[in-house]
């Protein structure tokens, strides 16, 4: 973001860039800057909350007044301690016949189709895949850890778009479970943690690495400290 | 998983090397265009998704809301913005701004690039300042820059 802030300067527009990594803010350098300890994926702190996202925006306009390269601290933190877990009710089995991520895509889905209709899609699904091509990714990775190579599994993507696509199904069908928007990174350990659906993706991408498949094949199908 | 481990993986990137620190003065705020500019890759659902190395931008229609997170890195929050866009484009809390002549005007149009570049010479030589000057034409005197 520095670099466009540098650019954009000496196009005529004074800039002001939010920072959420310290040492990356501080080595970058923007010519305004605030760094704001929250969660990463939430410049603005806190979502829902006009109020806090209205301070930030508030202390981000007084830099303006700043005549040289200025680099201040908002004052409140959003600390994750790593461990906060989304409580959120999982469906029970319906069809023992099926694979259980399978079984509880099936069983998510209202909650999902509701959320959609009150948040609509900005990081669900549809990067490749849609939701009703949830499954039959999901049987893909199946298959994936059932010792198939990935590339004759018949998984509908990139592999780690497809992960997104089911990330986002799961994380979208949480606010549809939940009475509350969850902690930061909360509803990304209950799907990895939790849920059938999310240790499958983890399954599947130890198998392709233990396989020996290139590194960014797999690893991105999960966050980089999985 | 947590939120520190994923900071501690990239907090130790190399920074761009820049020739020149520019600084700009804006206008009064009150009077004074704000625009927002992401590098949380989002778009529009008519607009191409990004590539995993795209260098481009996309122009956000300040009049819509319906922005798509495009990113190709998994590793940050993205329920925030699943429930609130304002999370990451505070378009809502600029036009509160606005009704309270705190902010001259919001922009028609924003831009959104994707942040997980890490060759950014195309960046600096080509769409940077393309996006920049797409801005300027558009009257924006002040830019707030927002990551993931």
């Amino acid at each position: 973001m520095s670099a466009v802030a540098h650019i954009f300067e000496a196009a005529g527009m004074a800039t002001i860039v939010l920072g959420s990594i310290r040492k990356q803010i501080e080595s970058t350098a923007p010519p305004r800057g605030l760094m704001c300890d929250f969660p990463l994926g939430r410049p603005l702190g806190k979502p829902n909350d006009p109020a806090f996202q209205h301070r930030v925006l508030d202390q981000a306009f007084k830099l303006l007044a700043a005549t040289e390269q200025v680099l201040e601290e908002f004052p409140e933190a959003i600390e994750d301690e790593g461990s906060e877990m989304l409580a959120c009710p999982l469906p029970p089995r319906s069809n023992a016949d099926l694979h259980p991520a399978l079984d509880e895509v099936r069983g998510l889905r209202p909650a999902y189709d509701r959320a959609l209709e009150q948040y609509g899609n900005r990081a669900a699904t549809g990067r490749v895949i849609s939701a009703d091509q949830i499954e039959e990714a999901m049987s893909a990775f199946i298959r994936v850890t059932d010792g198939v190579p990935w590339k004759e599994a018949g998984i509908p993507g990139i592999p780690s778009r497809v992960a997104q696509d089911i990330r986002g199904f799961y994380e979208l069908a949480a606010l549809g479970l939940s009475d509350h928007v969850p902690a930061a990174w909360s509803g990304t350990r209950w799907y990895f943690n939790s849920t059938e659906g999310g240790k499958l993706v983890l399954a599947a991408r130890a198998a392709m690495r233990d396989a020996g498949e290139s590194q960014p094949i797999w690893f991105y199908m999960a966050p980089g400290d999985q | 998983m947590a939120d520190n481990d994923i900071k501690s993986m990239t907090e130790g990137m190399e920074a761009p090397v820049l020739d020149t620190v520019a600084f700009s003065s804006p206008p009064e705020l009150g009077k004074a265009t704000v625009a927002v500019v992401t590098s949380a890759s989002l778009h529009h659902p008519d607009q191409d998704d990004f590539a995993p190395q795209d260098v481009g931008f996309r122009v956000l229609e300040g009049n819509r809301r319906d922005y798509q997170m495009g990113h190709w890195s998994p590793n940050f929050d993205t329920i925030g913005f699943a429930s609130d866009m304002n999370t990451v484009i505070p378009l809502d809390r600029l036009d509160e701004l606005v009704l309270e002549g705190k902010v001259g005007k919001v922009s028609d149009v924003h831009l959104s690039y994707a942040g997980n570049q890490f060759d950014l010479s195309a960046v600096q030589m080509d769409s940077g300042p393309a996006g920049a000057k797409l801005l300027r034409e558009k009257g924006v005197d002040v830019v707030i820059l927002t990551p993931v």
